[in-house]
């Protein structure tokens, strides 16, 4: 599923990386807890959705070599973060839904969970 | 190639700065991007873990042409019991250190399981000393 496509499916707003939304989404992964997202090892093409809209989680998709990132629940997203978002070639959308709700509307578009 | 870097406990706004320039550094010189990884990893939360307990630290980042060594040397309150700390889901972090997605007790587990060696220590009133090693092969 393209990011355009995930975008629509939750009516969320680009915050930035508007020239990569044609690409490919395979898994998601969903978590508040940064230390956890650290966990994971194969996220090629894996979307986080996070609650958490701070440095720290931008920081940590840097870290993790994640690109595609779904913030929910409507968080506010400081021009520090899209700067340093932007810097790494990030895509960042926001979206008004809750995580339960973004999870579900996905998993049922036919997103697979990373584990 | 060594390489010192100052962090100042409590300063969220640059916790990560670090593991940014260490992570470019890597990759410029063609280490493979899991050992990239791993390394940032677990430097990424041994540098949270300054920011979020510690007065204040240094990172010395030891650049060897088939390793890296990282000592992360912080002036603070200490680990009075490592063993307890190294233990999931334990941790003493503040509520301001939880709202930025740390403080749940696997900084250490996560910092151990990304490095090829591991040594801390560490004296109560004083402070702690991390020494990683990757190695790139």
């Amino acid at each position: 599923m393209t990011l355009k496509e995930i975008k629509d499916l939750v009516q969320g707003e680009i915050i930035c990386g508007e020239d990569y939304l044609d690409q490919q989404i395979e898994c998601v992964f969903a978590s508040d807890l940064m230390s956890d997202v650290l966990t994971l090892k194969d996220v090629n093409n894996l979307l986080l959705l996070t609650g958490l809209s701070n440095l720290q989680s931008i920081r940590t998709c840097e870290m993790s070599d994640i690109s595609f990132l779904l913030i929910v629940r409507g968080k506010e997203v400081t021009e520090e973060m899209k700067e340093l978002a932007e810097d790494n070639d990030m895509v960042v959308i926001r979206t008004e839904y809750s995580m339960y709700k973004t999870s579900g509307i996905l998993y049922n578009a036919g997103l697979p969970a990373v584990y | 190639m060594n390489f010192v870097y100052h962090v100042e406990g409590g300063d969220f706004t640059n916790a990560g700065s670090t593991s940014s320039q260490v992570k470019r550094m890597l990759k410029k010189i063609g280490v493979s991007p899991e050992i990239v990884k791993k390394t940032v990893v677990a430097l990424y939360e041994a540098e949270v873990n300054i920011v979020a307990h510690a007065y204040r630290g240094d990172i010395t980042v030891d650049l060897e042409e088939d390793h890296i060594k990282i000592v992360l040397a912080d002036e603070g309150p200490g680990i009075p019991d490592i063993d307890r700390a190294m233990q999931k889901g334990y941790s003493t972090a503040s509520q301001k250190v939880r709202e930025m997605g740390f403080g749940a007790g696997m900084g250490l587990p996560n910092i151990k399981n990304n490095s090829d060696s591991l040594n801390i220590t560490s004296e109560v009133g004083k402070g702690t000393t991390i020494e990683l090693i990757n190695y790139f092969q």
